[in-house]
């Protein structure tokens, strides 16, 4: 058997079966984009129409809010990771397993019943409701402390509602907030993991000079901590920011009619209206959105990685310019 | 060593917060009124503990025959995923580790971007792909779509996992004139093992946890176990059953995953030796 026979062999299993299930489907998607669609349901001619019709005033406010909310997500989920994964990084070697373990364990429920339990827990008679119209109040009051035209941007961007909360209205349950909740729940997991992995390889005798030269503790987490896990940081907001773009689940779930995300119009498209041309457009719109900041993370990385490697030459140069002298 | 006092009580607050659904999934198994989902009745009188959503279970009452049907397949299709993502992706891991040509390259982009595709996207896109091609949605599709992502996932365990394997003991074995076949059967693949029964296991979990491509791709009728309660609505009396359902598939995960640590654990010390 030659070598090349033998490669080719060995690779086709997968290679077929991730062509024919996974390659060949994205490309029929991507055409479905180039035809209309027709009234009963099916798939018309090749035109541009469909790409014409996403201006509907619907689409690029939903993208908005796609990004928006998947912004907020991942700001959380690092927020909140991040003291975590320093603490599990100062543990003892024993205690660390245990305690990264003891993270991913709640994860082997099953999703949806996971879901499920917010749900119930945001009832609205549960005390979770409570706390939510609490911290609506405080938030209205804040906002009236802010100068108008900040307080416009606001409310045109979607961060704060332009009337006061209504008792009757404002219930947790099918709320942009208990999307928010649980999305931040399920995925901080994935922004403790890098983070702590990263962190883990950090030299804290490091802090410990930052602090011994008079650096306060925070002062020194912010300014030698966060530069020395921003490799981390890049892997966790892809690991988060990129599963809540295409969030799905969890909006049709506790978002009601406030909270429709691209993922839940894509369904709604595909399934509902049997509109497949619409759905694959979105379908296309959500994969830039995932692969942007895909491609930016894994420049970056590369410049990183050469700017490295610049320094060290820079540097070995002068070394031996220095020597010679 | 110094702690932080504030990272501590920040780690604190988010383990509880990981883990009150969890303890509320593990009472509301034992509730007593399935419709108020209420430990307490109409007086505020607490009514107690009840056992009978267990009974229910396990008798195989009629009540709760769909959900348990639907168990069942998430059973079939998840074991049957896991199997045969576990053989297309040893052979990939296989290709990728040993060749480095333009194929695999390409092989690689294959595996690697299923991986960062969002599920509904996968799902439309197999949705498209059935529909166009006339076959009917059920059982079939819900088992190809399921192999479909388990295989990047086994492949890059493996491929993590190949990364420490010690290409010598082939070269040994072919010197020592064992031919191709008997070196993968009787070399390779009892050292690979652990990494194919990792692999496996993210498949299992990966596989029984879908339920955003699922419900593209499973047609009228037929639901798995995550679609099934995913279409169930908050008043629906048997929601004491699948949280009982799932404690149960928690304890079981969890003495799986102890049980293989242990294996592993013990294979360690005689790989080395």
């Amino acid at each position: 058997m030659t070598k090349k026979l033998r490669e080719a062999l060995v690779t086709s299993p997968s290679f077929i079966w991730l062509t024919l299930f996974f390659a060949i489907p994205s490309l029929i998607v991507l055409a479905f984009t180039f035809h209309g669609h027709t009234a009963n349901g099916g798939v018309g001619e090749w035109s541009l129409s469909t790409w014409r019709e996403l201006v509907d005033p619907d689409y690029p406010v939903i993208v908005w809010k796609t990004i928006r909310i998947s912004a907020e997500v991942t700001a959380w989920c690092i927020l909140l990771a991040l003291p975590c994964a320093y603490a599990i990084a100062r543990m003892k070697t024993k205690w660390r397993a245990i305690v990264a373990g003891a993270i991913m364990l709640p994860f082997w429920t099953n999703f949806v019943v996971r879901v499920f339990a917010w749900k119930t827990m945001l009832h609205p008679d549960g005390w979770l409701q409570h706390c939510y119209f609490a911290f609506l109040q405080f938030r209205a009051w804040c906002f009236e402390w802010l100068p108008p035209s900040v307080r416009g941007f606001c409310v045109w961007s979607g961060l704060a509602s332009p009337t006061p909360p209504d008792p009757a209205s404002s219930t947790i349950l099918d709320s942009e907030t208990a999307v928010v909740l649980v999305s931040v729940y399920t995925l901080l997991p994935f922004a403790i993991m890098p983070l702590y992995t990263a962190a883990e390889k950090f030299d804290f005798s490091l802090m410990e000079a930052a602090r011994d030269l008079g650096a306060k503790s925070f002062y020194a987490f912010r300014k030698v901590f966060i530069p020395g896990i921003r490799q981390g940081l890049v892997s966790a907001f892809l690991m988060v920011f990129i599963p809540a773009i295409g969030s799905y689940v969890i909006p049709q779930m506790l978002g009601g009619t406030n909270c429709v995300l691209i993922g839940n119009k894509i369904f709604m498209r595909a399934i509902q209206n049997r509109n497949i041309p619409h759905a694959s457009a979105l379908a296309t719109l959500m994969a830039v959105s995932v692969f942007l900041p895909l491609g930016c993370a894994l420049w970056w990385r590369r410049h990183q990685a050469a700017r490295d490697k610049r320094e060290v030459e820079v540097r070995a140069a002068r070394l031996m310019l220095g020597g010679t002298k | 060593m110094r702690r932080s006092f504030f990272s501590m009580t920040m780690l604190g607050l988010v383990m509880a917060f990981l883990y009150v659904p969890v303890i509320l999934i593990f009472a509301y198994g034992f509730v007593p009124n399935g419709v108020s989902m209420s430990f307490f009745g109409h007086d505020g009188r607490f009514l107690g503990f009840s056992g009978k959503w267990f009974g229910l279970i396990f008798s195989g009452h009629y009540s709760v025959r769909p959900l348990l049907q639907s168990f069942w397949l998430s059973l079939r299709i998840a074991g049957l995923a896991t199997l045969v993502s576990c053989v297309l992706g040893t052979t990939a891991a296989l290709a990728l580790h040993k060749w480095k040509s333009r194929l695999q390259s390409i092989h690689y982009g294959l595996v690697y971007t299923p991986l960062i595709m969002p599920d509904i996207l996968i799902g439309i896109s197999l949705l498209m792909l059935f529909v166009a091609s006339g076959i009917e949605c059920g059982f079939w599709t819900i088992l190809i779509a399921h192999v479909t992502f388990c295989v990047s996932y086994v492949t890059m365990t493996l491929l993590a996992r190949l990364q420490d394997f010690d290409d010598r003991i082939i070269e040994a074995a072919y010197d020592l004139g064992a031919g191709p076949w008997y070196t993968f059967f009787r070399i390779e693949l009892p050292l690979l093992l652990p990494g194919i029964v990792a692999g496996g296991l993210l498949a299992f979990t990966l596989s029984i946890d879908d339920v955003v491509i699922t419900s593209f791709v499973n047609g009228a009728g037929t639901n798995t176990f995550p679609t099934y309660v995913s279409s169930m609505t908050k008043h629906s009396r048997n929601l004491p059953a699948v949280f009982v359902l799932s404690t149960l598939m928690l304890l079981f995960t969890c003495a799986l995953v102890g049980v293989s640590k242990f294996l592993t654990s013990n294979h360690e010390p005689r790989r080395k030796a």
